[in-house]
């Protein structure tokens, strides 16, 4: 049972670290915490339904198709609602309640195009075989997210740390001013930003939407809140954290559960979370991708 | 906005003024019987609100076209209390004093009931819930009716009926321990199961909008239970079912009220297979009531209806045949009580079976308002499909 309930753990962790990649990525350069990021993940979610469903796409160029379009809301919320504000230098918390609006508008578009029945993605959309590792199960979606969760992190990490793109992004993290001297485009790395981040949503969204087949205009409320958690236990803005701070939730709250009982599961998983803070009150990896004030 | 040019309303003055008289006029000849009701039409709680307003709309329009009641139309009033208990409050308070209806119904959720309803029953007007199974929203006090059995009428029976099918003697439970509707539905089943001597191994909980439940489901496989209780909302059933069935969790599941939604079984599909429910509706059941209650529906919505459809459906008929019995006199305070008079003594054959009202026990000397006194109907799905349990 304890091995069953480790892949269980480890399970959950990469669902928290694959929503939370895009949110701490949009933190970590642009210095927003977007709480839209989790209306874009339902909206990825419905995206690859319809084009499933109504256009009888395969699932993989449906998951690709859901990635450009969620992609283009972020540049779009990006152009239309951040850009403003940086333009008009609007105190820090501005950017942060109107991604709060998107998430009301983009919500109540959902309910009312999509109705707020819980829905599901027609079955044989994916194999639905179980693998069995060692008398424990674990479901093939499941296995591919814990993958896709790892090689996006890792692709991210690359991205950020040794490629040229990847120098002018931290760039503009570490300094929008400074970066725009030395001849960035700043804009342009921010609207790069929001479409990476808007399509990692989407790309999350589509494959916990196959996972837990519960897709429904509320699905992202509840993953944002243990979103939040996950990036500020990871440390703000880095994309390593978002992995394992995704994971030790996931291990926290799945053994709370084996060894105790899960009535104190979210006493547990969050007091631990803030015991780790308390040492680390920079998070896990919480280091250079802050913007310095 | 383009003007309005003065000659143009010279012009058509007079035949505005003809058609403010007619309509007056018509409004004199059968003056409408005006209900209001507040339901959850927008957030969560819509997938219960939306059929209830179906239901409703497709009796207000049969009646309607019958010739009204007693020559007087009925004019349904209906406002979004969003599942919230703020809203369902401000809602109540607008059709009591501003629209001054003549009753209402709702609101969808029993949480919202028990914080309106006691607005409603202090302004002495019928507060009639369709979809409220909590206990004790009837001990709010004499002016609240509901045509929803309770759900601890419903549980023991339903628990009965499957640890006999199954001939259980171990059952596990998985419920949402922060809903008052979950939470209470619990404890109904907790007290059925140790009044039927059956052993508890494990018990396990959830938080609103979790959608792993695997942890939970891999403990009470471990405890190797007969069956395992679910009284959950419809939206997590179907993900705990399927989870269950992919850990290798094969006892057969008994649900609650949450459970009746056919969306819970289109998701969840063969693993829903063996599970027991009971409910106040059985969409198989072929009396004429159902038949031309069903006809009528998928005519209209092209969609087939659901439980709390069917039971806003008769819920309305309940009021119509009331007012079929009452004379109103024009004074609304006195009209309200002459309903809540009637609405008492209704009996009728509607699409869920023979209804008819029960007094709730006086709480502390305080009189009760008014339960459903209906036979829950069991059933299993077996074969995709829903038959009934005998």
């Amino acid at each position: 049972m304890l091995a069953q309930q480790l892949i269980n753990a480890l399970g959950l962790g990469a669902v928290y670290a694959l929503f939370a990649l895009g949110f701490t990525l949009v933190f970590g350069i642009l210095g927003v915490i977007n709480l839209a990021h989790g209306a874009v993940f339902m909206l990825g979610s419905y995206c690859a339904l319809l084009l499933v469903t109504r256009l009888a796409w395969g699932i993989l160029p449906a998951l690709a198709g859901a990635m450009v379009l969620c992609g283009l809301l972020g540049m779009l919320s990006d152009w239309l609602l951040l850009r403003p504000l940086r333009a008009r230098n609007a105190p820090h918390l501005a950017p942060m309640i109107a991604t709060i609006g998107l998430a009301g508008i983009l919500g109540s578009i959902a309910q009312a195009g999509f109705g707020v029945d819980t829905q599901r993605f027609p079955p044989g959309t994916i194999p639905d075989a179980v693998l069995h590792l060692g008398g424990a199960e674990i479901s093939w979606i499941q296995f591919d997210i814990i993958i896709v969760a790892v090689l996006l992190m890792g692709g991210l990490f690359v991205l950020l740390e040794r490629s040229p793109l990847g120098r002018q992004l931290r760039a503009v993290a570490e300094s929008p001013r400074h970066a725009r001297l030395l001849g960035i485009r700043v804009e342009r790395v921010f609207l790069l930003v929001a479409a990476l981040a808007g399509a990692l949503g989407g790309a999350a969204g589509v494959l916990i939407g196959l996972s837990f087949n519960a897709i429904s205009p509320f699905m992202g409320q509840p993953m944002l809140h243990k979103g939040i958690a996950v990036i500020i236990l990871g440390g703000m803005g880095d994309v390593r954290g978002a992995l394992f701070g995704g994971l030790f939730l996931g291990l926290a709250e799945v053994l709370t559960v084996t060894w105790w009982s899960s009535d104190v599961r979210d006493a547990v998983a969050f007091g631990l979370l803030l015991l780790v803070l308390v040492l680390r009150p920079s998070g896990l990896f919480g280091r250079t991708l802050i913007r310095r004030a | 906005m383009p003007s309005f040019p003065a000659r143009t309303f010279r012009t058509w003055r007079p035949l505005l003024g003809a058609l403010l008289i007619s309509t007056h006029a018509l409004s004199q000849a059968a003056a409408p019987i005006t209900i209001g009701a507040a339901e959850a039409l927008t957030g969560p709680a819509a997938q219960y609100g939306v059929p209830i307003r179906q239901g409703f709309d497709l009796a207000v329009a049969e009646i309607n076209a019958a010739g009204g009641v007693q020559g007087h139309p009925l004019q349904l009033l209906v406002e979004d209390e969003q599942g919230k208990k703020d809203q369902a409050i401000n809602v109540f308070k607008k059709f009591i004093f501003r629209d001054r209806v003549l009753m209402l119904f709702g609101p969808t959720l029993s949480n919202s009931m028990f914080a309106a309803g006691p607005i409603a029953n202090a302004a002495h007007v019928v507060a009639f819930g369709t979809s409220n199974t909590a206990t004790g929203i009837t001990d709010i006090g004499p002016w609240i009716f509901r045509n929803s059995p309770m759900e601890q009428d419903v549980a023991p029976v339903t628990l009965a009926h499957a640890a006999s099918h199954y001939q259980a003697h171990k059952v596990a439970f998985i419920y949402g321990n922060d809903d008052a509707f979950t939470r209470s539905a619990y404890d109904v089943f907790r007290m059925a199961a140790g009044k039927s001597g059956l052993a508890v191994v494990d018990t396990e909980t959830y938080a609103k909008g979790d959608v792993d439940f695997k942890a939970q489901l891999t403990k009470i496989k471990g405890s190797a239970p007969d069956l395992v209780i679910c009284p959950c909302l419809a939206e997590e059933g179907a993900n705990i079912l399927l989870q269950a069935r992919s850990l290798g969790l094969r006892a057969p599941f008994v649900g609650g009220n949450g459970f009746n939604s056919p969306r819970l079984f289109e998701i969840a599909r063969e693993a829903a297979e063996g599970t027991v429910v009971g409910s106040p509706w059985f969409d198989g059941a072929a009396t004429p009531a159902n038949r031309k209650f069903q006809d009528a529906f998928r005519a209209r919505y092209q969609t087939p209806p659901n439980q709390f459809a069917a039971q806003a459906y008769d819920a309305m008929q309940i009021v119509a045949e009331a007012l079929r019995h009452t004379t109103l006199s024009g004074r609304l305070e006195e009209d309200r009580q002459a309903v809540r008079d009637a609405l008492a003594q209704v009996h009728i054959e509607g699409a869920t079976g023979h209804f008819e009202f029960k007094r709730a026990l006086p709480v502390k000397d305080q009189p009760g308002g008014w339960d459903a006194a209906q036979k829950p109907f069991i059933y299993l799905v077996k074969g995709g499909r829903f038959t009934l349990l005998p």
